[in-house]
């Protein structure tokens, strides 16, 4: 097999497609704010923005609490790494990765656990009210967020017979344009969990400091300079990794299966497409749509796990093989 | 049976039913009463795309004439009806909550799995691209009938009640290609004047206690003044 015939290509584009995803994700975020902004009738930030910021932080000293432990200074690098890593499982260019070989979707909700959960402590460790807050209202979203999060999972793991990344897409790839009633059940279910884990409007408002209401910014509130730095950028790098998961399962068309160069640039630029409009549509919901209150949101979930669990019964029902 | 081995015409039926089967849940935990009447006229307009569809995939031209009957009675006349019932007794702001929303749920997705193994071995003997909607559809006329335990509002105990029809006519088209025609009118116009009797009977409700609100027809006395039920905002 030609798998092992190039080694240095492989490990490249393993290193690359993660990297490529991060240099990506802040210009996502401001293709968000932008396209918000002009339905709101503003003009909006330039879409380099998120960069500048970044910037900015990375430059400005970092101030940590004298109460914090040693987690508390840790704890950014390593959601950083978690995220990125998790990123890495992800098919985003081309089929043949080697780390889609090692790391299935299961790999990747924990690894985005293992995030979530140096985060949650961050928020708890530096003893401030506003981040126990925060802590506690992330984890009852992830309590509800996450068993969703599986079942979609395995809901198209009874149709690919896998729960490989890769290899469901090269499903999806293989058997053309197919309804599938679960399919479209998943993918509700998927819209609905990617809005409550990224933060995003009915859960959360990810541009407000409101004490009320915010959850991921709550835990944020004591970190500064490098390390707001990195916790903002593994917040945005988790958002377009939720975006590219979304297209990978349900829209995989366009994806290249090797490493010619025509192929892959095609791939670069449907795979743009694809999250341009996908991040359009979420501007669109935000725009639209109130936050709701907190104790709304399990109701919320308990929708996503309801969409989920149907979609899995629709696949026994209506899809299996007899 | 593997949808891709299946024409477009029939995956697409087999999608409308899904979300036909989503629709009961929706109905089921819908709190707003007038959400609940469009969510049920969503499944009627459901119900009959399957019906109109699988006239289409099999050639069976009597099919139109029950997925127009579908239409006309399910999405148009049926809750344009409970609408104006709703608004002459003023309920139109009225939440009916369910006391256990999750459990409630979850016990719709335990009929799902029931209906899923009653129907097995029909559709062990039917070879048509539709059978496995026989499942879907007995799980439609279930969750009609746990709505009708749930719920204690009159309104949706009867929209439960024409969900169940909804499952029926969903059996019928799945399993047989529609019932014959005589039969078909009869159910719909029977459906009809449940309708009309069922707006008479909840002017009779109203009038004696003051409310939809079921469970208070268990009480002998004259109750004292409830505010924690259903009148809420």
């Amino acid at each position: 097999m030609d798998h092992f015939l190039n080694p240095l290509a492989h490990a490249l584009s393993a290193l690359l497609q993660p990297l490529l995803l991060l240099a990506a994700a802040p210009l996502l975020v401001a293709w968000i704010r932008r396209v918000k902004a002009r339905l709101q009738n503003r003009r909006g930030a330039p879409l380099l923005q998120p960069y500048r910021d970044l910037r900015k932080l990375f430059a400005k000293e970092a101030v940590v609490a004298r109460t914090a432990s040693p987690l508390f200074r840790a704890a950014p690098y390593l959601v950083f790494a978690a995220t990125l890593v998790a990123a890495g499982t992800l098919p985003l260019l081309s089929l043949r990765l080697p780390s889609t070989a090692v790391a299935d979707a299961i790999a990747l909700i924990g690894l985005l656990g293992l995030a979530r959960f140096l985060l949650v402590l961050a928020g708890l460790d530096a003893g401030t009210p506003f981040g126990g807050m925060g802590a506690s209202r992330e984890m009852l979203v992830s309590t509800f967020a996450e068993p969703a999060l599986l079942l979609v999972v395995f809901t198209l793991a009874m149709t690919a017979h896998s729960t490989n990344l890769a290899s469901m897409v090269q499903t999806t790839l293989n058997a053309g344009l197919v309804l599938r009633p679960s399919y479209l059940f998943a993918l509700a279910a998927l819209l609905l969990v990617a809005i409550a884990e990224c933060g995003r409007i009915p859960v959360d408002n990810p541009a407000t400091h409101l004490e009320l209401t915010m959850i991921h910014e709550g835990m944020l509130l004591e970190y500064s300079g490098r390390h707001l730095a990195l916790m903002e950028w593994a917040a945005q790098l988790k958002l377009a990794l939720f975006a590219a998961l979304i297209v990978d399962l349900f829209l995989p068309w366009g994806i290249a299966a090797g490493f010619a160069p025509g192929a892959l640039a095609r791939a670069a630029l449907a795979l743009a497409l694809k999250l341009g409009v996908l991040g359009a549509l979420l501007a669109l919901a935000e725009t639209v749509l109130a936050k709701m209150r907190l104790f709304r949101v399990p109701g919320f979930l308990n929708l996503a796990f309801l969409l989920a669990l149907l979609g899995l019964l629709s696949h026994v029902i209506l899809e299996a093989a007899t | 049976m593997n949808p891709a081995a299946l024409p477009l015409l029939d995956q697409t039926v087999l999608v409308l039913a899904a979300m036909a089967l989503f629709t009961a849940f929706a109905l089921l935990a819908q709190t707003r009463l007038t959400a609940a009447i469009h969510t049920f006229a969503w499944q009627g307009a459901l119900v009959a795309a399957v019906a109109a569809l699988t006239g289409r995939a099999t050639g069976d031209a009597h099919l139109y004439v029950s997925a127009l009957i579908t239409l006309t009675l399910k999405v148009a006349l049926i809750p344009w009806m409970l609408h104006r019932l709703v608004r002459r007794l003023s309920l139109e702001r009225q939440a009916d909550p369910l006391q256990h929303p999750a459990l409630t749920l979850l016990a719709g997705a335990g009929i799902v799995v029931f209906s899923d193994w009653v129907a097995a071995p029909v559709a062990h003997f039917d070879t048509s691209a539709t059978r496995n909607v026989i499942a879907i559809s007995l799980a439609i006329v279930l969750l009609g009938m746990l709505m009708m335990v749930v719920r204690r509002q009159a309104v949706a105990q009867v929209l439960g009640f024409m969900a169940m029809e909804n499952g029926l006519f969903l059996a019928a088209v799945a399993s047989t290609h529609g019932m014959p025609l005589v039969v078909e009118l009869g159910v719909a116009f029977d459906v009809l004047v449940a309708m009309v009797l069922f707006g008479v009977f909840f002017l009779q409700i109203k009038n004696s206690i003051d409310s939809l609100d079921i469970d208070r027809l268990s009480q002998l006395a004259e109750p004292v003044e409830d505010d924690a039920r259903g009148d809420a905002p």
